[in-house]
């Protein structure tokens, strides 16, 4: 399936500072058109769409519009997650760069259908340089009248890459440390502040105008039987044409990395972050969807000249440092995994190794309270499956 | 109800400024002091803990003094990939302190950071709020050169 520009269709092509250039590519018009609709029927569009979340987790997103919208309650809240920090990432940078004004017109239609009445974009610390863009263009918005039912802010990070998990990303809107929320409760019903939120990823926002314009027929008819749409990749490590690209979901990696990235030499490929798999080679046709592998869409790939226990050492050094610490597993577990590959990085594996990460990572992923924890051991469980003899050779005998 | 699952404390509405008001002070004097911490948990009606908690947590916030411009070279995989070893040794190098330190002319603080997303021109780093990126060893000590 060929590269296509749905959520990307105007990266490149308008002034993101210049809301006149956006309104020329039918900007707001979806909102225009929503606006006339009742909210219900708007969440019915989304619903069979088949939109899913962009995030990673993929859940169904009209559907949880449905339950913020449905919950009790007249102050209720819209989130845009725009705290991308999985390593490997930059595609909602680019978005932010190139094409604020779609971001804010799909925010805008989901505060009216969820009924919410104040917005905030969640931007990473990191992206601080994207703040004046951002704000100039929410209040070219404004101006234009097309913010009248929704306040937007802009709440910034300090840099913490946890509060990419929505509940810690509220309690770091609510001023405080960015840590995991038991669950249930789950935002739709009790979120910010305890009200009902949605919070939704940059790139699952950017759809929602292609699809309250064009259809959800129209959305519909793209990707596979439980991935709708398009995918934005975010590709870098050992390519020569590292970037960000468009494809229908349901393309192979191959197509990715290979014929539009410019792999060489491919050992594996990391698809989805630090938490994301690790895929050799040898599975390189396999295709991007939710029922197969997509996390968010950060895909690093390694040549042969790569150490893969040296890359997933590091990998785990990054989630130990970032765990937010408040649950046993996640805090104790990634610390304990860390420090068995560093052994086998100097060649000082135990043969019992093997199976102590094996029931760690059953641990882990069973009783840890958010994603962070629970797949923290996917790249080590991958690695040991399709990367053993790589283990075995730093067994001390 | 004190079950498990309804632990959420919410804050009432000044408290809810904190991280605000402690970004805003972490950018005015480049570090949120003992006294700060104190004055903020006291006007708030906040415990110095739970201040000092928050002020603590996020890696863009300091409760130690840094230097005027704060380096942060970026670690993860996508920088290592592209040899960002090589751009720590050329910082080291050129202002004469490791990670973790700050200079005693009080001019640079160097830090390494996680994923800043510039992978795509990577090895990148941050020098306090500007991004640079396609970084090699020849080019760091003309863009440190603009920071006084």
């Amino acid at each position: 399936m060929p590269e296509k520009r749905v959520v990307l269709a105007n990266c490149g092509v308008i002034d993101p500072k210049d809301i006149a250039s956006y309104l020329d590519r039918d900007g707001f018009k979806a909102l225009k058109k929503a606006l006339k609709l009742p909210p219900e029927k708007v969440i019915e569009e989304i619903k069979a769409s088949g939109l899913r979340g962009r995030g990673g987790a993929g859940f169904p997103c009209g559907l949880k519009w449905e339950l913020a919208r449905k919950a009790p309650g007249d102050e209720k809240y819209v989130i845009c997650n725009a705290d991308e920090g999985e390593v490997g990432t930059f595609k909602d940078r680019y978005i932010l760069e190139n094409d604020p004004f779609s971001l804010i017109e799909g925010i805008a239609i989901a505060g009216y259908a969820v009924g919410a009445k104040k917005a905030y974009i969640y931007l990473r610390a990191e992206y601080h340089f994207l703040l004046d863009l951002i704000e100039k263009a929410i209040a070219q918005s404004k101006k234009k009248g097309f913010l009248k039912h929704l306040a937007l802010e802009v709440r910034e990070g300090a840099g913490a890459y946890v509060c990419g998990e929505e509940s810690a990303l509220m309690d770091s809107i609510e001023g405080k440390r960015g840590e995991v929320r038991y669950r249930p409760p789950f935002p739709p019903t009790s979120g910010l502040w305890g009200k009902p939120t949605i919070i939704n990823n940059v790139e699952t926002l950017m759809n929602i105008p292609r699809i309250v314009l064009n259809g959800a027929e129209w959305f519909e008819r793209m990707g596979t039987e439980k991935s709708k749409g398009t995918k934005v990749f975010s590709v870098s490590g050992d390519v020569k044409k590292p970037g960000v690209y468009e494809l229908v979901l349901g393309s192979s990696l191959k197509e990715l990395v290979d014929d539009l990235a410019g792999a060489e030499k491919i050992q594996a490929v990391q698809v989805g972050g630090a938490t994301g798999r690790i895929i050799p080679y040898k599975m390189i046709a396999t295709p991007l969807s939710f029922e197969t592998i997509l996390g968010a869409g950060a895909i690093t790939v390694f040549n042969k000249s790569r150490d893969i226990i040296d890359i997933v050492h590091r990998t785990l050094e990054f989630l130990a440092e970032e765990s937010c610490g408040k649950c046993a597993p996640c805090r104790e577990g990634t610390q304990v995994m860390v420090g068995i590959l560093e052994r086998f990085t100097k060649g000082e594996g135990w043969e019992k190794d093997i199976a102590v990460l094996g029931e760690l990572a059953d641990t882990m992923a069973l009783a840890s309270m958010c994603g962070l924890g629970q797949a923290a051991p996917v790249p080590v469980m991958d690695s040991l499956q399709y990367f053993r003899g790589a283990y075995d050779k730093r067994i001390q005998s | 109800m004190n079950r498990i699952g309804q632990g959420n404390k919410i804050w009432s509405q000044e408290k809810r400024d904190l991280l605000v008001l402690l970004e805003r002070e972490q950018s005015r004097s480049g570090c949120l002091s003992r006294e700060t911490i104190a004055e903020l948990a006291e006007s708030l009606g906040l415990s110095v803990g739970e201040v000092y908690g928050v002020a603590s947590f996020y890696s863009f916030l300091s409760i130690k003094p840094q230097g005027r411009n704060v380096i942060r070279v970026c670690k993860s995989l996508p920088c290592y990939l592209k040899n960002s070893q090589l751009i720590i040794e050329s910082v080291r190098k050129a202002i004469g302190i490791g990670p973790g330190e700050t200079s005693a002319d009080g001019k640079f603080s160097f830090e390494l950071t996680n994923c800043i997303g510039a992978c795509d021109r990577a090895p990148a780093m941050m020098i306090n709020d500007d991004v640079h990126v396609d970084l090699t060893p020849r080019k760091i000590a003309k863009i440190l050169e603009g920071y006084k």
